[in-house]
């Protein structure tokens, strides 16, 4: 770049096409080096998809996916664990969108950005992504089991054993729903700051109130950042075991879950299990590479529909304009 | 226009800025500002500001860039309210009634001093939709007198014919002068008194342009229209009255044909004639 401040007077072309050719010689070697690196994180994850693919595939079958484990798990299926982590997955998003999108409306649409206070509740939230999810694990042990089921338990079934009190697939995904709260709330508020002032202002021009405003008009029009925040909370939250060893996954369970106040099995956990707990771990092998071929392809699934429907709300909306 | 003087209607629209006093309106004044003062934050954008607004006459506020017009646009109908940290001293009637001390919901003078601005900003949504938006807001729920009012709105805004058969597009799909029509309709479907327009053809072609003078022209028999414009011959086309702003202060006010052809003040006539600004 000095080059052409120092030269002012000579002949552009020339200095131009001299610029030209050493920047070509000069780029060369950190573009090299930065598609090393890229090409390290492609290798690395042929090599793990490869792996888990080539190993997995001969142990799917109909009968994997729809079959409980038998054996001491040396044989049988992962149905129960698939349905485990899709109740989770579902109930996690139940409970973490609205609470989210809750936050991120108040902190938007509510408080001044530079007030002491917001900027407090972001440190926090920041914070609570940075826990680690053993962490989460314990606290939801600690809080939602015995300190919420506890006291339901003792307020209204001070006669039985422990109804809420217990591990359940209640509080494993309020645990995982509160690990993935983050996510959601800066999802949100990033879509929420995208939304122009001026559909604001026509709102408020026509009477709107502010609630009818962040009703009718904010809140469909942040629908992608949402679902966004969603997506990866999903991804996020399929895929954690810590949180959810203590709060309410089970070794193996002969029934399904039917009530929020069930345990449940869990693919992770299972695999966990499987890989751990195992007296023969050969014979376990094929259905544990099968396993976590299921859990990708679930998660990668539940992605893909919220990518899609995304993409769906986007294309309508840029077709609009 | 029979379908809004269905008293249901009026009274769903009026419900919300019924006041008991008994107030006799100045018949020939439809906004009285008195000594107003406007700041935001630290900064003053307005000085002192008592200006009377004629009804039913188009009133055009001209002045360079930053001298507090589009500001002063905004609190007649307190949408300088949205924006954090604004202060303001002084009084603003509406007939006679102060909307910043007699109505506790600023949507409720909303409904009555409408807003266009200066980009087109439709919803996204459908046109009718569009239209739609602000009876919904106000509780109405009857469709068959939304449907009317829209289709009303749209005759109105001169949009009727270009759109009456996709209303069910998206307003997206209409010109940038199209578009600044639905958002005028818009704010008719209301029935507003005032309308307040805050340089609505700036970003427009002259064709455009001048389908939203000539509806300006049509709308001043039913409306008080107050528009802000950088356009000096679109003040004097369009304008029954003109105040000239600069720095925050109303410099001059008066008939528009006095103001441009024999301004008494020496910066206005500086301005018109096109030595600065």
């Amino acid at each position: 770049m000095k080059t052409i401040e120092l030269q002012p007077n000579t002949n552009s072309l020339e200095v131009v096409g001299h610029l030209k050719f050493g920047r070509k010689r000069r780029g060369f070697i950190p573009r090299g080096v930065t598609f090393l690196a890229v090409l390290i994180i492609l290798l690395m994850l042929a090599v793990i998809i490869g792996n888990i693919v080539i190993g997995g595939t001969p142990t799917i079958s109909w009968e994997f996916l729809t079959h409980p484990p038998e054996q001491g798990m040396e044989a049988g299926g992962v149905f129960p664990a698939i349905f485990g982590t899709v109740a989770l997955v579902i109930l996690m998003v139940i409970a973490v969108i609205p609470i989210g999108v809750f936050t991120a409306i108040y902190l938007q649409e509510y408080t001044s950005p530079k007030s002491r206070i917001t900027r407090l509740i972001r440190i926090a939230i920041n914070n609570l992504a940075g826990v680690p999810s053993i962490v989460f694990g314990l606290f939801g042990l600690g809080f939602f089991i015995a300190f919420v089921g506890g006291g339901l338990d003792s307020l209204f079934y001070p006669e039985e054993g422990p109804v809420w009190g217990q591990p359940a697939i209640i509080w494993a995904s309020l645990t995982l729903a509160l690990l993935t709260l983050p996510v959601v709330i800066i999802s949100t508020e990033e879509a929420l700051r995208t939304i122009p002032r001026e559909l604001r202002e026509a709102s408020y021009a026509l009477g709107g109130t502010k609630l009818q405003t962040i009703w009718r008009i904010i809140i469909p029009q942040a629908t992608p950042g949402i679902l966004t925040g969603s997506i990866l909370a999903v991804s996020r939250g399929a895929g954690e075991v810590a949180p959810i060893m203590f709060t309410g996954a089970a070794y193996y369970l002969p029934y399904l879950p039917t009530k929020l106040n069930d345990q449940f099995m869990e693919l992770g956990y299972h695999i966990y299990v499987m890989a751990t707990q195992s007296p023969d771990i050969e014979a376990t092998k094929p259905l544990l590479y099968g396993t976590v071929l299921v859990l990708l392809l679930l998660t990668f699934s539940l992605n893909s529909v919220a990518i899609l429907i995304r993409s769906r709300m986007r294309r309508s909306r840029v077709s609009a304009q | 226009m029979s379908a809004l003087s269905n008293t249901n209607s009026m009274k769903a629209l009026s419900v919300t800025t019924a006041v008991s006093d008994e107030l006799q309106p100045d018949i020939k004044f439809k906004m009285i500002v008195e000594n107003l003062n406007f700041s935001y934050g630290s900064v003053q954008a307005l000085f002192d500001i008592s200006m009377k607004i004629r009804r039913n006459r188009v009133t055009a506020l001209i002045g360079p860039s930053g001298c507090g017009k589009s500001t002063f646009l905004r609190v007649l109908n307190r949408m300088n309210e949205t924006i954090p940290g604004t202060s303001m001293e002084g009084t603003v009637l509406l007939d006679g009634r102060n909307i910043y001390e007699d109505f506790d919901d600023p949507s409720a003078i909303r409904t009555r001093v409408g807003m266009v601005f200066q980009k087109s900003n439709p919803f996204p949504k459908s046109i009718f939709d569009n239209v739609a938006y602000g009876l919904r807001v106000n509780g109405i729920k009857n469709k068959q007198l939304i449907i009317q009012v829209v289709e009303q709105s749209l005759r109105r805004a001169a949009l009727w014919e270009e759109v009456e058969d996709k209303l069910d597009n998206s307003a997206f799909m209409l010109s940038g002068g199209q578009q600044q029509r639905l958002c005028i309709a818009r704010a008719l479907a209301i029935r507003p008194e005032v309308i307040l327009m805050d340089e609505p053809a700036s970003a427009l072609d002259p064709i455009s342009t001048a389908k939203i003078e000539d509806l300006i022209g049509e709308l001043r028999k039913h409306y008080t229209i107050v528009i802000v414009t950088h356009n000096m011959q679109q003040a004097a086309r369009v304008s029954d009255h003109t105040g000239f702003f600069y720095e925050g202060r109303l410099i001059e006010y008066g008939p528009t044909k006095q103001i441009f052809t024999r301004p008494a003040k020496k910066k206005t006539e500086d301005y018109v004639t096109g030595r600065f600004g």
